[in-house]
């Protein structure tokens, strides 16, 4: 058995980013979709906590943290528009906001 | 600590902020009448920052530790964002009022958003180029969904939200496999190690390629221009305008300074691939342009195409085409904003009169808007003695010196495809008797005063576009140092 | 040799917590599988020596964002959603990127995990991990960005109030 490299981690976190395209481009749940992105976004971070191990500088972990409070305003932000949206619509599915044309 | 100098060169951004934390206190002191004094406020925020733009070049060179980059570059899109950001306020005071919106948190978004755009120009490290990055983005979700009860607007809002997001997760990506490939995130560090044989190239490939599609995202720049036609017809009109100039320009300036510092042989690995790109926006834009009714999407498709014009001045791949393509942008935000403000003053309450048809015999009504429109239309066009001329001027000849002939062919035929939509919302408006009655309210003071600005920086660069042209041509060579 | 076991282990919490996140009808379900997810990144980062932000993912997205999510989820009615079609048309965009999953996997597999070299981890990164170095870092270094960063959370929550709230 090989041991874990820093390679591991990074085929883990590009399935990842494949799992979590996955879901944004086929759900149709708004909801859904708004927790794939947070999934890419793990993934990202993934990267970065491995090669910040590999590269023996912290930066990559500091860079994690903007990205996780980068991921803390998106939801908030999408979170938003989504209660916005159910006031007009009632509705979470992303295929019946189609009034304009995709 | 950092020191006053180094403080001084972050001045427009610190303004910003300021003017958008003030407006965000002081209203709800201000009475409900007497909100178009935040919308004033405002305007001196973003006037401002425009002087404190100058002020910081008086003095350029690097800041907190290299993270910022004072120079011409940063300088050129400093100041034009921070006129799009003027410019955008002053056309949106009338539009809040009638649709009665709220205005406090409307022109602190936009400060907000501009002062995230200014830190994108000037950053030179990618994790601060992210953060502004998603500074703007986030502001201009709000903005986009403003029209809270209106379903359009709530769909604007959230198909550009997703597809932002999902085009920013990208970039993110591959700017932690950029990390991993050269182990910095500071641009002029990713130059040396790329240079070097310190960097992993496989990896730096695969970083390359995300961040292109994020960044392709981000200008909606073909084949990633899906959400375009749809956010910028449900956005408020006065939004629209703000959209397709100011996050764009600033999306496009670090697209220019990522490729062009961190890429060593520009040109060779790329080149198809901007090509493509520049063609297929120019195409689809111009073409789909052709057949809408509603003239919000017709401008939506056309920045499609403009967006492929300043693409193929990428695709030059010099300093020259650099040059051209900030011309270009420059250009492009004044007219685009102008048609977009005549757009939003005629939409009327809650934007009912956006179809094409609707201009019919405005040319007789209201002379002074329909004036101003043609004038507008004609720079997209690209008529000489306006700005949008010698925008398409300086992006065909940097293409031809680039031996990139048949792009600049392909190119040029597209302007005339373009020509015809343009020209065909003018002939509407002085050769057509009006169908239904539109009812058009006169034109606020500020309104007048946004076009006549946006039509005389129109004029100023069409016909004396040597100062701004030789601005950039100097500043363009950043890639150099 | 134990490293290697609770990789494993993380790895297949994370994946597999992703993969039933993207496929559960209920959206509640969906948010209970990505916090599965998240911990099993949470481990990771021990496994890595990032131990300040293994805390950071537990404290903040579990406990935070997550909690964002299941509160919009009971906010808005989802009962009509879970009997709805899940999937929309997109099937061949997502077979793509599932056929790109199922390549990179067996090109892992098959070449096995010592062909990719990126050299070995440095001995400098066995004590990253510790709040002191991270915030020595972020302090000085990332001192702008990290007073930006505050920028952006207040946009966050303009945003977020302007959208949400009935009354302005």
């Amino acid at each position: 058995m090989h041991p874990i490299t820093t390679v591991h981690y990074l085929f883990l976190s590009a399935a990842l980013l494949l799992v979590g395209t996955i879901g944004v481009l086929t759900r149709r749940n708004i909801v859904v979709i708004l927790m794939s992105i947070e999934l890419i976004l793990n993934a990202v971070n993934i990267n970065l906590i491995a090669f910040s191990r590999q590269l023996g500088n912290v930066n990559g972990q500091v860079f994690a943290i903007f990205v996780i409070t980068d991921a803390a305003a998106e939801a908030a932000v999408g979170l938003g528009i989504l209660i916005a949206l159910f006031r007009n619509k009632e509705t979470v599915n992303a295929d019946e906001v189609d009034i304009l044309k995709w | 600590m950092p020191d006053s100098a180094q403080i001084l060169r972050l001045l427009p951004e610190i303004l910003l902020s300021v003017f958008g934390t003030l407006i965000m206190v002081l209203d709800p002191l201000t009475g409900r009448n007497r909100k178009a004094l935040l919308g004033v406020l405002a305007l001196v925020g973003a006037y401002c920052a425009w002087i404190g733009a100058l002020v910081s070049y008086a003095n350029p060179g690097p800041a907190f530790g290299g993270m910022v980059t004072v120079d011409g570059f940063a300088t050129f899109f400093r100041l034009l964002v921070c006129a799009i950001g003027f410019l955008t306020v002053l056309a949106s005071m009338s539009y809040l009022e009638r649709n009665e919106l709220p205005q406090g948190e409307y022109y602190a978004l936009v400060l907000f958003g501009v002062a995230g755009q200014s830190l994108m120009a000037v950053s030179g490290e990618l994790v601060l180029i992210f953060l502004g990055l998603e500074i703007s983005s986030i502001s201009t979700y709000i903005l986009a969904g403003f029209l809270r009860e209106d379903a359009k607007s709530n769909e604007a809002s959230l198909k550009y939200f997703f597809l932002g997001s999902f085009a920013t997760a990208f970039f993110l990506y591959g700017v932690a496999l950029t990390y991993g490939a050269t182990g910095s995130t500071k641009l002029v560090v990713i130059r040396q190690a790329m240079e070097g044989k310190d960097a992993n190239v496989v990896l730096a490939v695969i970083a390359g390629a995300l961040m292109f599609v994020g960044l392709a995202f981000k200008v909606s720049a073909a084949p990633f221009q899906v959400w375009t036609p749809d956010v910028y017809q449900g956005a408020p009109s006065p939004v629209t305008a703000y959209l397709s100039t100011g996050p764009k320009a600033a999306a496009f300036a670090i697209f220019l300074r990522i490729f062009f510092t961190t890429v060593p042989q520009t040109g060779v690995m790329w080149g198809w691939l901007l090509w493509t790109c520049a063609l297929l926006s120019m195409t689809i834009g111009n073409f789909a342009a052709l057949v809408q009714t509603d003239i919000k999407r017709m401008l939506a498709y056309s920045s499609i195409a403009h967006a492929g014009y300043v693409l193929v001045a990428f695709t030059s791949c010099t300093p020259i085409g650099a040059a051209a393509a900030m011309f270009y942008l420059a250009a492009y935000a004044f007219m685009n904003l102008g048609a977009f403000t005549v757009v939003s003053h005629l939409s009327g309450r809650r934007e009912q009169y956006v179809a094409i048809d609707h201009y019919a015999g405005l040319g007789r009504r209201r002379p002074f808007l329909a004036a101003l429109l043609t004038i507008f239309l004609l720079s997209l066009v690209g008529i000489p003695l306006t700005g949008g001329f010698f925008g398409k001027f300086y992006i065909f000849r940097a293409a031809v010196n680039a031996d990139l002939l048949w792009l600049a062919v392909l190119g040029l035929l597209n302007s005339a495809v373009a020509a015809y939509y343009y020209l065909k919302v003018i002939v509407v408006m002085y050769m057509q008797e009006p169908k239904e009655e539109v009812t058009i309210e006169p034109v606020p003071a500020t309104l007048a005063a946004t076009l006549v600005l946006a039509a005389g920086a129109v004029f100023f660069l069409g016909v004396y576009p040597g100062p701004v042209l030789d601005f950039a041509t100097r500043s363009a060579s950043f890639s150099r140092q | 040799m134990l490293d290697t076991a609770l990789f494993y282990i993380f790895a297949a919490l994370t994946l597999g917590g992703g993969v039933l996140t993207i496929t559960r009808r209920s959206a509640v379900h969906s948010a209970i599988w990505l916090i599965t997810s998240l911990l099993g990144v949470a481990g990771l980062y021990l496994l890595q020596r990032a131990e300040f932000l293994a805390g950071v993912q537990v404290i903040l997205y579990v406990g935070g964002i997550m909690v964002l999510f299941l509160f919009v989820i009971m906010l808005v009615n989802l009962d009509q959603a879970a009997k709805e079609k899940r999937f929309s048309g997109q099937k061949w965009i997502a077979l793509a990127c599932v056929a790109a999953v199922a390549l990179q996997a067996l090109w892992f597999v098959s070449k096995g995990a010592g062909r990719f070299t990126l050299g070995q981890p440095s001995i400098a990164g066995e004590n990253l991990g510790n709040s002191e170095h991270v915030s020595r870092v972020l302090f000085s270094q990332y001192l702008l960005p990290f007073e930006l960063a505050s920028i952006l959370l207040l946009v966050a929550i303009i945003g977020a109030v302007v959208m949400a709230k009935k009354r302005i």
